[in-house]
């Protein structure tokens, strides 16, 4: 196994990008990452494309070649490949990317996600979204996507004492941090009781505790270590990469406060890295519901099960605080375009170690880890990163 | 939906078609053919079994935002119900004021109509939780 390091980052901003299509977001964000590692296109050994459901949202399949295609590497010829994961699309892409490097089969890398989810009305974009889950054993039976996440938000309060206003909290926070980043969907401060007043979505979740529909792409480009400094002078070494499944319906586990999949996948890479999550300072976590953030950061092991709610109201996970997390806004500040998602919580922790994340900077960041999640934590990437 | 998907799946949406793998006697819903952890052992040895369609509740969501499908039932409660054979089911919970639906509340199944393929087309059927009197 060599070791892997990201030599260049991209993304478009995220929102409702109706003057774009799927082609030009996904094109903006790998020539910007190319661009970033100064690369030539004959450098380029192969792309991995992250996407959900672009047949679906714009009816297009075979999308890795379409980008390839568009990013002008057709003549090229280079093996393009889409990874779909749901949630987790993003981030098993820039894992795939990565063993395909690690293993000395590439040299370099681009990955990308991408997904374009506002050309469909809100009902269909909200049915998509519901097919991460078990379709015929959950959401045929009126289970929305929401309402799962809602069921494991009412079973933590009840379990573990949470509060309502520690859920809410994460929205709060997530847009504080989303204020500080130009590219976010959402760029503006809420108030605790705007989350808890705003129109019920699936009760005890309220519209400011889902994240957005949103467009958007984002980009990597990764490099065996050993050539990364011939392309930058601050390279991020890729300290471990690992992956973990569990079942596609929520209601075959015994307990749904915690994702299981999260918590192997976070021992696997911290014994990869032979680190510890005490020694992590940045954090972009997988809240496309605000109660999914707080499973998160008990389960990659931040804080004790049960005490997640408490620590965001306390602002340890605030810029500031013990761990911060989400410095991006998150998904739900920043946005969700699904595919893209996990690639730019990578290309956030970049930023972070690279020193280069403006307001938002987390003073002294070295290590930065990424949590990407598909369905209600059936497929969980976790990477950790380190300014090298 | 296809009308043979939805048709295949009747004996467990109709009957609660389950199973129970024979080695160490854990119950899956639908019926699986190998037991999660059992693995190899537990190859033909999965028995069919109904379940008798009672359990409690142990948690629970009122959907104010819904698909399609089901914009004219918005709002309802859907739940995930842990039948007293130990597996876990969701669906809709109905015959109730949202206000009483708690976590731990008994409930059974009855046979209700979950779906149909536009104004026109087929109606499937299949199970809602009400409570126990």
């Amino acid at each position: 196994m060599r070791e892997v390091a990201v030599i260049g980052i991209g993304d478009t901003k995220f929102g409702e990008l109706w003057e774009s299509g799927f082609r030009e977001i996904g094109i903006q964000a790998g020539l910007a990452a190319v661009e970033d590692a100064k690369l030539t296109a004959e450098e380029i050994d192969a792309l991995y494309v992250g996407n959900m459901s672009a047949g679906r949202f714009i009816e297009q399949e075979h999308v890795a070649a379409l980008i390839a295609d568009y990013s002008g590497l057709a003549r090229d010829h280079i093996p393009a490949t889409r990874i779909e994961a749901a949630g987790a699309s993003g981030g098993l892409a820039l894992r795939q990317g990565y063993l395909a490097v690690a293993s000395g089969m590439h040299d370099i890398v681009v990955v990308g996600g991408a997904e374009k989810m506002t050309d469909v009305g809100d009902v269909l974009a909200t049915e998509i979204q519901a097919s991460a889950a078990d379709q015929q054993w959950e959401v045929t039976f009126g289970a929305t996507f929401p309402a799962l996440h809602a069921m494991i938000a009412r079973r933590h309060m009840y379990q573990y004492g949470t509060t309502r206003e520690q859920i809410a909290q994460v929205s709060v926070k997530n847009h504080k941090h989303g204020s500080l980043n130009p590219k976010a969907q959402f760029q503006r401060e809420i108030d605790l009781n705007t989350v808890l007043r705003a129109a019920p979505v699936a009760d005890p979740l309220g519209m400011f505790d889902c994240a957005p529909f949103s467009d958007g792409a984002a980009a990597v480009v990764l490099c065996a270590m050993d050539k990364a400094r011939k392309y930058t002078d601050t390279p991020i070494k890729i300290r471990a990469s690992a992956q973990a499944s569990d079942t596609l319906a929520l209601h075959a586990r015994s307990d749904i406060c915690s994702f299981a999949a999260t918590r192997v996948a976070a021992q696997k890479a911290f014994r990869q890295a032979n680190l510890e999550p005490k020694d992590i300072q940045v954090a972009e976590v997988h809240d496309n519901f605000t109660i999914s953030e707080i499973l998160a950061i008990e389960d990659l092991g931040f804080f004790p099960k049960g005490q997640g709610g408490k620590a965001t109201m306390e602002g340890q996970t605030t810029i500031g605080g013990k761990v911060v997390v989400n410095t991006s806004g998150g998904l739900k500040a920043r946005g969700d375009p699904i595919g893209a998602t996990g690639v730019a919580q990578v290309v956030e922790i970049v930023q972070q170690l690279r020193g280069q994340a403006g307001k938002r900077q987390v003073s002294g960041a070295r290590l930065g880890l990424a949590q990407n999640v598909g369905g209600t934590g059936a497929t969980v990437v976790v990477t950790i990163l380190e300014a090298a | 939906m296809a009308t043979a998907r939805f048709w295949r799946e009747n004996p467990s949406r109709y009957n609660l078609s389950a199973s129970r793998c024979g080695v160490c006697g854990k119950v899956f819903f639908p019926p699986r053919t190998v037991c999660s952890t059992c693995h190899r052992k537990s190859i033909g040895k999965m028995q069919s079994l109904r379940l008798a369609g009672e359990g409690e509740i142990y948690s629970y969501s009122v959907v104010h935002e819904a698909p399609s499908q089901y914009e004219i039932l918005k709002p309802y409660v859907v739940a995930m119900v842990k039948m007293d054979e130990g597996v876990m089911l969701t669906s809709q919970v109905i015959d109730v004021d949202f206000k009483e639906v708690k976590i731990g509340m008994r409930v059974r199944t009855t046979l209700r109509r979950v779906g149909e393929d536009g104004p026109a087309g087929v109606i499937y059927y299949g199970y809602k939780f009400a409570p126990v009197k």
